[in-house]
């Protein structure tokens, strides 16, 4: 086969496997007829008439909400710790310990100590949960990345007068930001599964506690659709930060490539 | 490395550091509960919580839920190993099938398997299927993706010598493209290990599975407390261990990588 041949093959391919899948999908579920596994055509109506957008107020919203306002809290208190420890040998003894052992916790083990010690199964312990596990990819991440940083950079800003302050956000901070992006990425497939958890633990509003009062009452196409929406979310998210990492990150690249040449 | 040529001063700051930090976290801890500025049915003295811990340890009880959680775990992350590492050779060596199943695998990813336990309630319910299941599910992506990456990242030069050396296709995959993806797998490994004990305690958590999970959901409906936070300090240790574990072997896989030797050096 010729590369040409070849190559719009792969594209056909790329394009046809998704649709088949579906198409699969759809058939199998109509012939087994399975109340457990409704028609793919059944769950997609479903999840048109619940979040799209009569329910998304009411549960699509707090969700978003806990995810967002969790996330952010990581990422500001990430940097903010990340640098100094990154610039700090002493810092980073001390505080090692902590973020090994809190890193290697299995987030579920803490979700009945959560609601004890925040005395809430609001927004106060979901945000406040979710914030706490996203932190660790960030802060091992931004650590990581100052520490990667080049000597002479900081040597030669020192030399030539630039304050303290100014070095951090002029070059130590640009210079960490694609590793901690990366740490942003993980932190942010986390934040979604922690949504998940703490909604299904203790909650009267979400998309973890739609899924677990559908499955509860047996309404088994409501409980697909939700499912369905967990994904897209995941999905959604996990793309539009990739995209603003492009954006904010085009300098980065488009320096690597020059270098490469 | 400073510190090998350091005083004896330097090779034990760290340790030494470490010690001082988390002892003053204890304390903080202690102090905190004894002072009342959290009542101890929220959160127990860290003496107390230790003493539960210690007893909780000389129980036959604890160690069987303690074995059932690891169980999950092992064949969670094994049969993850044995389904995704394949899986990522062959998807990763044919540009053909990789393009085939990239949007699904960029689909399924990202989704949280803690979403699937209310189908697994009704399907394989509460049983330690529906336990290996997610941990299998949750462990399977990190390892497929790193799979692909490290075929897919082997030195062109290093194919095309033993192509030119009349190598066979399966002898090149098995000599050359398997050894220069092993440290992407090890730290496949490394992120999957985690992620099933994380699913395989959910799984215990929210279906009853019996395992840490439940022990913890039993008692924390009893309103027992200190036992709450001894069964999360022993959960924080087995993942700890893994973590230690999976790391380590995560260093050697590297060690002889290129990545590696001018580190080394």
């Amino acid at each position: 086969m010729s590369g040409r041949a070849y190559r719009s093959a792969a594209i056909a391919a790329e394009i046809a496997v998704p649709l088949a899948i579906l198409v699969a999908w759809q058939v199998w579920t109509v012939h087994a007829n399975d109340p457990l596994f409704p028609r793919l055509s059944t769950i997609l109506v479903q999840f048109r008439e619940m979040w799209l957008f009569s329910q998304f107020e009411l549960h699509v919203v707090p969700s978003l909400t806990r995810i967002g306002a969790g996330f952010a809290i990581a990422v500001v208190l990430g940097i903010l710790l990340g640098v100094p420890l990154g610039l700090s040998r002493w810092g980073r003894l001390l505080a090692m310990p902590h973020v090994e052992w809190w890193r290697a916790m299995p987030p579920p083990a803490l979700l009945p100590i959560s609601v004890a010690l925040l005395h809430s199964i609001g927004n106060r312990q979901k945000i406040s949960f979710i914030a706490f596990f996203c932190l660790f990819p960030i802060l091992l991440n931004t650590i990581d990345g100052v520490r990667g940083i080049d000597p002479t950079f900081i040597e030669t800003a020192r030399s030539y007068g630039v304050r303290r302050l100014e070095r951090i956000c002029r070059i130590v901070l640009p210079a960490a930001l694609p590793q901690i992006f990366a740490g942003m990425r993980t932190s942010l497939s986390l934040a979604v599964i922690m949504m998940v958890l703490t909604e299904y633990f203790s909650s009267t509003s979400g998309v973890g506690y739609v899924l677990l009062i559908s499955k509860n009452t047996f309404q088994l196409a409501p409980m697909w659709a939700a499912i369905v929406l967990i994904g897209v979310l995941g999905y959604v998210l996990n793309l539009l930060l990739i995209l603003l990492e492009r954006r904010v990150l085009s300098w980065h690249r488009g320096w690597r490539a020059a270098e490469a040449q | 490395m400073s510190a090998a040529g350091g005083g004896i001063v330097t090779r034990l700051a760290p340790s030494v550091a470490a010690a001082v930090s988390i002892a003053a976290f204890l304390v903080l801890w202690e102090a905190v509960s004894k002072a009342g500025l959290i009542s101890d049915q929220d959160l127990p003295a860290m003496t107390t919580t230790f003493r539960e811990f210690w007893s909780m340890m000389h129980t036959h009880q604890f160690w069987a839920a303690f074995a059932r959680t690891v169980r999950g775990w092992a064949f969670g992350l094994g049969l993850a190993t044995v389904l995704a590492v394949p899986l990522g050779i062959l998807l990763g060596s044919s540009e053909f099938a990789g393009r085939a199943f990239r949007v699904p695998i960029e689909f399924l990813r990202p989704i949280p398997s803690a979403a699937l336990i209310p189908l697994l309630f009704l399907t394989l319910g509460t049983t330690l299927k529906s336990e290996i299941f997610l941990a299998t599910f949750g462990a399977f992506w990190p390892l497929l993706v790193q799979t692909i990456y490290g075929v897919r990242d082997v030195d062109p030069i290093a194919i095309d010598t033993a192509r030119s050396f009349g190598v066979g296709r399966l002898e090149r995959l098995y000599r050359v493209k398997l050894p220069s993806a092993v440290p992407y797998i090890a730290t496949g490994l490394r992120i999957s290990s985690a992620v099933a004990l994380i699913l395989a305690f959910t799984a215990e958590l929210f279906m009853g599975i019996p395992g840490l999970g439940q022990t913890m959901n039993v008692a924390e409906s009893f309103g027992l407390t200190a036992q709450v936070y001894a069964l999360a300090l022993a959960t924080g240790f087995l993942g700890l261990g893994i973590y230690v574990v999976f790391s380590a072997l995560e260093r050697r896989a590297l060690r002889w990588h290129p990545s590696q030797r001018l580190a080394g050096a």
